[in-house]
């Protein structure tokens, strides 16, 4: 086989793998324009469970719900863990591998563990279900995101621009915020989508930690599918996957993900 | 004046370091410490209820055999998903990072992991509507096929293997890549000018240099994989009881939070004993 055909037919592979990945929910995003309740072919196109979708109060209170958490998780993460991300860059702390360290077990370990293990702990405390348990849940797990992207940015950072800063009097304040915060801004920027994306998708945690009737997005359209699903909840799911992957094809604008500069 | 400045700084950094790691605190190291407590309950310590310390959730697990004979079941379920994934992924990879180039090769890499970043239950979701009876698969395969065949794959292992690797594959050819890229292609050229066929190539040059980048994504794989319920559950139907799916019952329809912590606790023991025993192929795929 020669270098030329064996390129084509890796071509032709990675062709088929796309397909594998985009087809299911290309069929979905298709099958929620189709007017039949059953799924039934042949295709005829109709915008009806858009606009049912649009008067389901369910539906679209657990959708706001979804969205307003994920920005106060996006605000809370990026905030705390860009604190963190600067401290472990600019001071040579003692410790600074097991810190390192300890933002893998969120990542790591499955989510049932933790979603179990913070529902039994905040039960225990009193914080109860809810969406405050949700919230403290879902910043735990986007922290550690939003270090490892803002720490990738900061490694491109001079710290020479901060002792300049600093040598011409600047406050360590200033220097933070006028400095070094400017020039790590995409990185803040790329992780505080990730944030958004952990929180906006995440599943298993929310369904331990939020209350029945009172649920976010995903663990509603998991009940939904449980007790049978209808093309609702692919007019809903479709939006979904619409603005998750509008929202992470923005930080892409940001950051590379590791890939090529 | 050196040793205060000093003390000054180190206050400062403990300052920006407290929000965060008192939260990973609070919502994740203080909760499993929780569950490695309440898997040794006789009963929850709620209310009036009378409970000791016990044994007895991990002798049920050890005693009645159901649960190991789950655990089992959902560890074969990871080790399937995985190789298959491995399987697929790794010759995509390899196209990815030694085949295209330019922003074409840019543009792909993006197109493999967007999915990776969308949600995860609708993806599992949309299977369900391909896979079911009367449904597109079946239509497709209808239209092609001259004879009457009837694809149901829905409710089976199958389904379940299928969204799953659909599900975790894009983790694999990310960590492939990313070791795969590293590779020097002068290396690659020098063993071709030596005369190397290509399999030589292959098996001695790209897959050792690999094989970190192929370990870390197995494992970034087989870990969830092992814990997960959603999937088996929305694919499986009634033949989707798995090692997690019992866990989650425990929790939210059975209500036997120390047996659901128990058994939770020995899945933790499961996934480190992966971790640790993988950990230096990891340390070197993410250096």
């Amino acid at each position: 086989m020669t270098h030329r055909t064996l390129a084509r037919l890796g071509r032709a592979y990675l062709g088929l793998i796309l397909v594998f990945l985009y087809a299911p929910i290309l069929v979905m995003a298709a099958m929620s324009f189709n007017a039949s309740a059953f799924y039934q072919l042949p295709f005829s196109f109709s915008t009806e469970w858009y606009q049912k979708l649009w008067h389901n109060r369910e539906i679209l209170a657990a959708a706001w719900r979804s969205v307003w958490i994920a920005c106060v998780v996006t605000v809370l993460a990026t905030a705390t863990g860009t604190a963190a991300s600067i401290a472990l860059y600019r001071h040579d702390i003692p410790g600074k591998r097991l810190l390192q360290a300890l933002l893998f077990p969120p990542i790591a370990i499955p989510w049932l563990i933790t979603g179990t293990a913070m529902l039994i702990f905040f039960f225990g405390i009193g914080i109860d279900r809810g969406t405050p348990a949700v919230i403290l849940g879902h910043v735990a797990l986007a922290l550690p995101y939003v270090i490892v992207v803002v720490t990738a940015r900061l490694a491109t950072f001079d710290p020479a621009l901060e002792e300049a800063a600093r040598s011409l009097g600047a406050r360590p304040w200033t220097v933070t915020m006028r400095v070094t915060v400017p020039w790590i801004l995409p990185g803040i920027v790329a992780g505080g989508l990730f944030a958004f994306a952990v929180s906006f998708d995440q599943f298993v945690v929310s369904y331990f930690l939020s209350e029945p009737g009172d649920t976010t997005l995903p663990v509603l359209i998991y009940t939904s599918i449980r007790k049978g699903f209808t093309p609702e909840i692919n007019a809903v799911s479709t939006v979904i996957i619409a603005v998750s992957m509008g929202v992470m094809l923005l930080a892409a604008r940001y950051s590379k993900f590791g890939g090529d500069r | 004046m050196g040793g205060s400045l000093a003390r000054k700084d180190r206050t400062r950094a403990a300052l920006l370091l407290a929000p965060a790691y008192l939260w990973l605190t609070l919502a994740v190291f203080l909760p499993l410490s929780a569950m490695a407590f309440f898997s040794l309950l006789s009963d929850v310590p709620f209310g009036d209820r009378e409970w000791h310390v016990t044994l007895d959730n991990y002798r049920a697990f050890l005693e009645t055999g159901t649960y190991a004979a789950l655990l089992w079941k959902s560890v074969k379920l990871g080790v399937t998903v995985t190789a298959l994934s491995v399987l697929a992924g790794f010759p995509c990879a390899l196209v990815l990072a030694k085949v295209i180039r330019g922003r074409a090769r840019e543009a792909m890499f993006l197109l493999v992991i967007l999915p990776f970043w969308s949600n995860s239950l609708v993806r599992i979701f949309s299977w369900a509507i391909v896979l079911r009876g009367n449904g597109v698969l079946s239509a497709a395969i209808d239209a092609v096929l001259p004879w009457d065949v009837r694809v149901n794959l829905m409710f089976s292992p199958t389904a379940i293997v299928i969204g799953l690797v659909h599900s975790y594959l894009p983790y694999v050819i990310l960590t492939s890549y990313l070791a795969l890229q590293a590779i020097d292609d002068s290396l690659i050229e020098a063993a071709r000018a030596l005369g190397a066929p290509r399999r030589t190539i292959l098996m001695r040059i790209i897959l050792p240099l690999a094989a970190p980048g192929i370990v870390a994504g197995a494992v970034l794989i087989f870990v969830p994989v092992v814990g997960s319920f959603m999937e088996p559950r929305l694919l499986g139907g009634r033949l989707g009881t798995y090692y997690g799916t019992v866990i989650e019952d425990q929790f939210v329809a059975v209500f036997n939070w120390p047996l659901g912590a128990a058994l939770s606790f020995i899945l933790l023991a499961v996934v480190l004993a992966i971790l640790a025993a993988a950990s230096p192929a990891l340390r070197r795929a993410l250096r």
